[in-house]
């Protein structure tokens, strides 16, 4: 499978501004200022070389959305954050609007930074595309239409030309989904969460956003650590510092880069991806993150290592 | 007291509660743990203070354990510190932030002058 990443923010879309890029060209040219970088080939050898990921790049400002290729004709996407506005527009790139093409989408819960770019999902308005919108959670349609709606928006669910479906899910009952296998498992989030195991060809991904975890709660850990078991990947939601989730932040339903190790140590999972970033963060921050991360999976080892990165809108990985 | 791979005692400074403890907290034990925190911050008078510098690994759950007992020493008007973390266990509070949540100290006598001054036993 390969999965791309085209939202990756908490919350709230979280543009880089001016400044920040302006900073981030500054202090570029600056380091290199010695290094004759002359030509296209040579100032991309040495960003790659020199600067960190947040001297030369971004990790981006769209909510939750993550495409799931599983090989077959059909598009997989776990939620509809405001990265599902690239996400279709790409999509259409490659097939042109004269081809119709069916979209599964598993969407995690209805708050609005995940569903909020199904309002701009180019192919919902498209005649010919089949588009059909899976979830555990209750009140998808609801939500769905109800964001469709004036005064919220001015094209109204009903003037929408694609076929659109919405699939009821029960967790823990496996489902055939694009020519993979798709399980749902209750996660603890405000209005709840269902996270999603997606299995192909011996191959796991693990899509679990806006779920807390208490530590102390032996039962929950291990019910989670089952749910990431030997998974190829876990797509994890590290909004807050593990001092903040269980402080201030305690009960607001998200968890932290800590318990994202624990859990996924505790799995026998192979990599790790940091995700749902803390809107107020910017991108060195993430990078520091990201390495305290790395860190502490060497501190805590205690068998295979397992592999951590933090998700960038644009990131692709192979499993 | 003890959990599966940590022990822990406490001891009376007068003003204060000193609870020592060692070897590995988590999951495992961290129940334990903040039994005998909450046992410890019973006794103590004016502060609990933590002598960490023999436990080599805290996971999310004894750190959770920490964070009960400084909220409930704060509701009852008691100070809470933490002193003489090794290297590698304050290298854990620094990822988790809770270097920026508790009171941290280099060394229990520190600790003590600083939370229960003035107060009677020996400090070590």
């Amino acid at each position: 499978m390969r999965v791309i990443f085209w939202g990756t923010r908490g919350s709230l879309p979280s543009p880089i501004n001016g400044h920040a890029v302006r900073r981030k060209i500054v202090n570029a040219l600056v380091r290199g200022a010695a290094a004759n970088l002359n030509t296209v080939a040579k100032a991309q050898a040495f960003c790659e070389r020199e600067l960190s990921f947040a001297e030369a790049s971004t990790y981006g400002g769209n909510s939750a959305c993550v495409q799931i290729d599983t090989g077959g004709p059909e598009y997989l996407v776990c939620d509809l954050g405001s990265g599902a506005r690239e996400f279709s527009i790409s999509a259409l790139a490659k097939h042109g609007s004269g081809k119709p093409q069916t979209y599964h989408v598993l969407v995690s819960h209805v708050h609005w930074d995940h569903i909020m770019g199904f309002p701009f999902f180019v192919p919902a308005f498209i005649p010919g595309n089949r588009i059909r919108l899976y979830s555990c959670h209750p009140k998808l349609e609801q939500a769905i239409r109800a964001q469709n709606k004036e005064p919220c928006f001015p094209v109204e669910f009903s003037a929408l030309a694609s076929t659109i479906e919405f699939v009821p899910l029960e967790p823990g009952k496996a489902y055939e989904i694009a020519g993979a296998t798709v399980t749902g498992m209750l996660q603890l989030h405000g209005n709840d969460s269902y996270g999603y195991r997606i299995e192909k060809d011996g191959k796991t991904v693990v899509y679990t956003t806006d779920s807390e975890h208490k530590p102390e709660d032996t039962a929950e850990m291990e019910r989670a650590a089952a749910f990431f078991r030997d998974a190829d990947l876990v797509i994890f939601d590290a909004m807050y510092s593990l001092a903040e989730s269980i402080s201030v932040k305690e009960d607001w339903g998200h968890s932290s880069n800590m318990l994202g190790v624990e859990l996924c140590q505790m799995a026998g999972a192979k990599q790790l991806c940091l995700f749902h970033h803390e809107p107020v963060n910017d991108d060195a921050r993430i990078d520091d993150i990201l390495a305290e991360t790395i860190r502490f999976e060497e501190i805590t080892r205690s068998g295979v290592p397992l592999k951590v990165c933090a998700a960038y809108d644009g990131l692709v990985i192979d499993v | 007291m003890s959990g599966q791979s940590a022990s822990w005692s406490d001891k009376d400074l007068g003003n204060a509660v000193l609870l020592s403890a060692s070897g590995r907290i988590d999951l495992s034990n961290a129940e334990t743990f903040k039994d005998a925190l909450s046992n410890a911050l019973s006794k103590a008078k004016k502060a609990l203070i933590l002598d960490l510098s023999g436990v080599d690994y805290i996971s999310s759950a004894g750190l959770r354990a920490l964070m009960i007992a400084f909220k409930a020493g704060k509701a009852e008007g008691k100070a809470f510190g933490i002193a003489a973390l090794q290297p590698l266990l304050l290298e854990i509070f620094t990822i988790s932030r809770f270097n920026l949540v508790f009171p941290l100290f280099d060394t229990v006598p520190q600790a003590v002058e600083k939370l229960a001054p003035n107060v009677g036993g020996t400090a070590t």
